[in-house]
């Protein structure tokens, strides 16, 4: 793996012409940062940002048994999706676990694109091929064709509106759009991972880097990874290898809004409903440290000599300024203000559970 | 510009002798490394450190960095403002930033085991490449 060349995306050359700090991020070479993670995260939650996205997976699901094949594979229920609506979801091994987070798009009921996150993109496209045998069904990977831009902040409508034909302001969270952006075909959706206001443009990737360099003339800051990790763990937005994985169910990961029983049979669903009605063994909550010190990703949660849970995602919040993450904990463990023990380099330290999501934007 | 009166590790302090004390910090280049520091643990007043012995950590928003201890001594004196102003580190390294005074065991370690500033500056030239 380590020989392998990184990955770029189509705006690879505008990134680094942009002071951007390049890192290999799961074999895709991105932009961690450009003037500071503090002031991107910063404009993003007080101006506009814009995020290089375009690692992410783009499956195009179409068929007359396209409803069918992710019916089958979520937990949230597709067939609620209305043309021109979004929603979150997670599609599902048998046993519950994540194969991994997604967005689908409906564009018509046997119409829908599948957006994905971008080390997972090879292994849900073979998994909703296998899953399409015996089905009218055909799942078409198309993430190379696309880059995709992520504008986010309270300024994000002010500086978009003037390059598209699509009207933002009626544009609702969670709906999208097919229109024109700087006189180019593009899909526009109302999304994002950083718990603002804001907009996501899908387009030829040939158009990218004049569009992405256009937003940030109208006054957006290019922002890198670090802002997008600080963001999203802010807004309690999950991280897929860091809060959830293949081990963790939904009701673990405490996306119980994303699991519809009244939708009928699909993967996992037996292990979910047994642990509605039981109690999951554990669950991630949010917290905040006590005690100084950032408890990070992997860092063990203690009771005793016994390790109780794990810390799946911990920084320092830019918009608290407080120390913060997610953890696993037994369920008893995870009522608001309940206090217990990181082991932070082998130092016990204090840390106490706390409401999420830890920043909400004003409306 | 890296300053010469001050000498350098490989893991990228410094240290600004004054009599028999020196200010110990990290560089300009670690600082930048790191981006935005957001917590430096330090060692209590009156730990005894052996050359390279781990002396505190420093936490950027990304990751966390151990310090190491350029030459032996003693602690005498810790940056108190860098637990309210941790950014310090970061707009004035070689000054208000600075993180430890130590008293040097052995003043013949700087000479042994440090590099100059023309050769920190080359050092980094070519870890950085």
């Amino acid at each position: 793996m380590a020989d392998q060349p990184l990955k770029q995306t189509p705006l690879n050359q505008l990134e680094k012409a942009l002071g951007g700090k390049m890192v290999d991020f799961g074999g895709w070479e991105l932009p961690v940062q450009y003037s500071g993670i503090l002031e991107e995260h910063e404009a993003v939650r007080t101006s506009a940002g814009v995020f290089d996205v375009s690692h992410m997976g783009e499956l195009l699901v179409r068929g007359p048994q396209a409803l069918e094949l992710l019916q089958r594979n979520t937990c949230n229920d597709v067939s609620k999706l209305e043309d021109g609506r979004i929603h979150y979801n997670g599609l599902l091994y048998p046993t519950a676990g994540f194969v991994d987070d997604i967005l689908i798009y409906r564009t018509a009921v046997d119409d829908y694109c599948v957006v994905v996150n971008a080390s997972n993109t090879d292994k849900d496209f073979e998994w909703l091929l296998d899953n399409a045998k015996g089905l009218d069904v055909k799942v078409e990977n198309v993430s190379a064709d696309v880059a995709q831009l992520a504008l986010q902040g309270p300024r994000s409508e002010a500086i978009l509106q003037p390059m598209t034909d699509v009207p933002l302001a009626p544009m609702k969270y969670y709906r999208f759009a097919k229109g024109n952006v700087d006189g180019v075909p593009a899909h526009v959706s109302r999304t994002g991972y950083t718990g603002e206001d804001g907009f996501e443009v899908y387009v030829d990737p040939e158009h990218a880097p004049r569009i992405m360099q256009k937003m940030i003339d109208a006054g957006a800051k290019p922002c890198g990874l670090g802002a997008r990790d600080t963001l999203r763990l802010e807004a309690k937005m999950a991280l897929y290898g860091n809060d959830i994985d293949h081990t963790t169910t939904p009701i673990e990961a405490d996306l119980s809004w994303i699991v519809k029983s009244d939708k009928g049979d699909y993967n996992g669903r037996d292990v979910i409903e047994r642990e509605k009605k039981e109690g999951p063994r554990r669950k991630l909550a949010g917290f905040e440290m006590i005690d100084r010190g950032i408890a990070r990703h992997g860092y063990p949660i203690v009771d005793g000599k016994e390790e109780i849970g794990v810390v799946t995602s911990g920084t320092m919040s830019p918009s608290l300024k407080k120390m913060i993450g997610l953890a696993y904990l037994p369920l008893d463990k995870t009522a608001l203000g309940t206090e217990f023990l990181v082991l932070i380099r082998g130092k016990e330290t204090r840390a106490r559970v706390v409401q999420t999501p830890f920043y909400k934007r004003a409306k | 510009m890296t300053p010469e009166d001050s000498r350098y590790s490989k893991s990228h302090e410094y240290i600004h002798m004054e009599g028999g004390v020196g200010t110990v910090g990290i560089t300009d280049y670690a600082q930048k490394e790191l981006g935005d520091v957001v917590f430096v643990e330090l060692p209590q007043p009156g730990t005894v450190l052996d050359a390279g012995d781990e002396l505190g950590s420093i936490e950027s928003v990304k990751a966390v960095s151990e310090l190491f201890s350029p030459v032996g001594g003693e602690v005498v004196e810790i940056n108190e403002r860098l637990t309210e102003k941790p950014e310090l580190v970061n707009t004035d390294p070689y000054g208000d930033g600075w993180l430890i005074k130590l008293r040097v065991a052995d003043p013949t370690e700087i000479d042994e085991l440090l590099m100059t500033a023309e050769e920190y500056d080359e050092y980094v030239e070519t870890e950085s490449h």
